[in-house]
């Protein structure tokens, strides 16, 4: 059967990159690792020795230098492979705030090694247990002494932070009571983790629903060098924010890699399975509703590939790059809903690896950002509607 | 050193394969094509000597229609320097393909030549050795482990039961067979330098060929197989249908 995905040609080189990669990492490959609960350490250390990680990263310091549209294009491949971009996608963007706003030093000290794949800088730290979405409460504190920064707060929700040499945090240097806007007085530090355990950092491992090691954190008078912070001392939240549109239109993508995904196990499985002497596909009650979330899937990927091209024409595109994010993440749910139905009891065995694929999916409705704070984003400012929160 | 190696292109070993109207050619129609599995071999054996001489130039020569290019950038992506793309339309024989490719890399000077040992589509196993032939080269074929020391080549292949080790000078032509390395998979950097790299459009004009394909046809579909029943009583029926019917033992 053909390539469901009319775009398959197009970026034919990448996608078919991307998937010589990930052909060797096969089903049994995924229901090992899951079974596990581990991080896909093979997985993602070959991504990154053939460099599809490093592909937003300017060729001056060794990357890529691919658009965001070729990025995404990435990412959608991975997901549509059977595997999930959540074990690595931040090494790809992550590194986005150190190239935007950091300084000349530690561009050409951190950035090449990141394109080399030495350095891996996949963590970042924002969400505290009483402040996730509304950012400018976070409490983590970082008070200036000397030429050291000492650290102290709980960051919760952190990904990879075994599996990265560099995290970027963010902190308050200035209490929330002292500033004049609530949201300055917020910076960002690129903390360097390899200076060991013991150091007033403890990580503790969150056992959840999919596996792609994810943290609490608790900083008790953890020093970090002066000059790990980025760019100017309280402008933080802006740098984090401006990084989020990109981030969007990369999670669209691989929601979208989900959609295709569960839509060609489903449409196979339908057309193969036989019951009452006929394919179950037959029936009206099985068929439509894999037509019905193919169409929605393909319509998620139109803004994407929408919000990808005003990003990379560098037009504004948060409203495409969030709708682009909300409406895939809702397709790739309901193709892995109607996927499961589908299989009917055999989607729920390993082997077909249906439920892992389903749980993997189900995170995008919550992270990066959940759907509500989508809905209030378009309300209050492409609708013009007042705040609703 | 300066290496050539030898790329066609070949219907991925997955797609189904239909005969074309004519009934001797494959419908092209949908089939994706891939680098011949063993061409890869060649491939990254060509890339692997210049990276250990530390200098040279690698070129890959491909002979056939206008699309072979989307393969060679394979090559380009995988690290070899430059491609040469011989024009040719239609199906030419073996001897065709070497007589044209041989004129062509007859004149660059190459220490070493390289070729997959055979293409999975036809299975001919021929035209390295017939370009080893018409340049007047030495060929080792069929090499599953290759050592060059200076000038001084070493090549083991796999025979009947055991290995044969073989030596000679360079320039030689050899013709690769699987365990001679892992070829590499492109990357990002080399898939996108590839889009940058020469790839020369020359076309060539093939006498006709000595062998011409008459007709071609898929194997018989497989049959069901037969349950002829379980445990230790079901051996002597299975034992007489596999001696009479099926006649393999």
């Amino acid at each position: 059967m053909s390539d469901i995905n009319p775009r398959a040609r197009d970026y034919a080189d990448i996608r078919q990159g991307v998937r010589d990669v990930c052909a060797p990492f096969d089903s049994a490959y995924w229901q090992r690792v899951d079974r596990a609960s581990e991080y896909p350490e093979e997985f993602v250390a070959a991504l990154t020795r053939a460099g599809w990680l490093a592909a937003l990263i300017p060729e001056e310091f060794g990357g890529g230098g691919l658009s965001v549209t070729e990025a995404s294009v990435i990412l959608e491949e991975i997901n549509r492979s059977g595997a999930n971009s959540g074990a690595c996608h931040a090494q790809m963007y992550v590194m986005g705030t150190v190239l935007r706003h950091g300084s000349p030093e530690q561009k050409k000290r951190y950035l090449p090694a990141i394109a080399a794949g030495q350095l891996r800088l996949q963590s970042f730290a924002v969400t505290e247990p009483t402040a996730g979405t509304d950012t400018t409460k976070i409490k983590t504190f970082a008070e200036r002494r000397g030429d050291r920064y000492v650290v102290n707060g709980q960051k919760v929700w952190i990904s990879r932070v075994q599996h990265s040499d560099l995290m970027i945090l963010l902190a308050r240097t200035t209490p929330l009571e002292k500033v004049k806007k609530r949201t300055d007085g917020l910076s960002v530090f690129l903390v360097d983790l390899r200076q060991g355990g013991g150091t007033g950092l403890t990580v503790r491992p969150i056992e959840n629903l999919v596996h792609h090691e994810t943290n609490e954190l608790f900083f008790e008078n953890y020093e970090i060098p002066a000059d790990s912070l980025i760019g100017e001392e309280g402008l933080g939240f802006k740098y984090i924010l401006d990084g989020m549109n990109a981030e969007r239109i990369l999670i669209a993508a691989e929601c979208v890699g989900d959609g295709y995904w569960f839509i060609d196990k489903a449409r196979t499985y339908a057309t193969e399975r036989i019951v009452f002497d006929r394919p179950i596909g037959r029936n009206q009650g099985v068929q439509f509703p894999i037509a019905q979330a193919y169409a929605n899937v393909r319509a998620a990927d139109l803004m994407r590939y929408e919000g990808a091209r005003l990003f990379d024409a560098g037009e504004p595109c948060g409203a495409e790059a969030n709708l682009a994010k909300m409406l895939a993440a809702d397709a790739s749910w309901q193709a892995a809903n109607v996927c499961l139905q589908t299989f009917g009891g055999f989607g729920f065995a390993n082997e077909y690896d249906v439920k892992r694929k389903f749980r993997e999916t189900r995170l995008y409705q919550v992270a990066p950002i959940s759907t509500n704070l989508i809905l209030s984003f378009v309300g209050e400012h492409v609708l013009g509607m007042p705040r609703s929160f | 050193m300066k290496i050539a190696v030898c790329l066609k292109r070949v219907p991925d070993t997955t797609t189904k394969i239909v005969v074309a109207g004519d009934g001797k050619s494959i419908d092209e129609t949908g089939v994706k094509f891939v680098p011949n599995p063993y061409d890869e071999y060649a491939i990254e054996a060509a890339i692997a000597f210049k990276e250990k001489a530390g200098a040279g130039e690698t070129v890959v020569y491909s002979l056939g229609a206008d699309v072979a290019q989307e393969t060679m950038r394979t090559a380009l992506a995988m690290g070899i320097d430059r491609g040469v793309l011989l024009q040719s339309p239609g199906s030419p024989d073996g001897f065709e393909v070497a007589k044209a490719l041989a004129t062509e890399i007859g004149t660059g000077g190459f220490d070493l030549v390289l070729f997959g040992k055979m293409a999975v589509d036809d299975y001919n196993h021929q035209v390295g050795i017939m370009v080893a032939e018409l340049l007047e080269l030495p060929c080792i074929s069929a090499v599953s482990a290759l050592t060059i020391d200076g000038s001084a080549v070493t090549a083991e292949r796999e025979v009947e039961g055991g290995v044969e080790v073989v030596t000679c000078q360079l320039p030689v032509v050899i013709t690769a067979d699987k365990g001679i390395n892992t070829p590499r998979l492109p990357s990002l950097k080399g898939i996108m330098a590839a889009k940058k790299k020469p790839l020369e459009l020359k076309p060539v004009t093939l006498g006709p060929g000595g062998v011409t394909v008459t007709a071609l046809a898929l194997p018989p579909e497989r049959q069901a197989g037969k349950i002829v029943g379980e445990g230790p009583d079901a051996v002597p029926a299975l034992v007489q249908l596999l001696r009479n019917e099926a006649k393999v033992i």
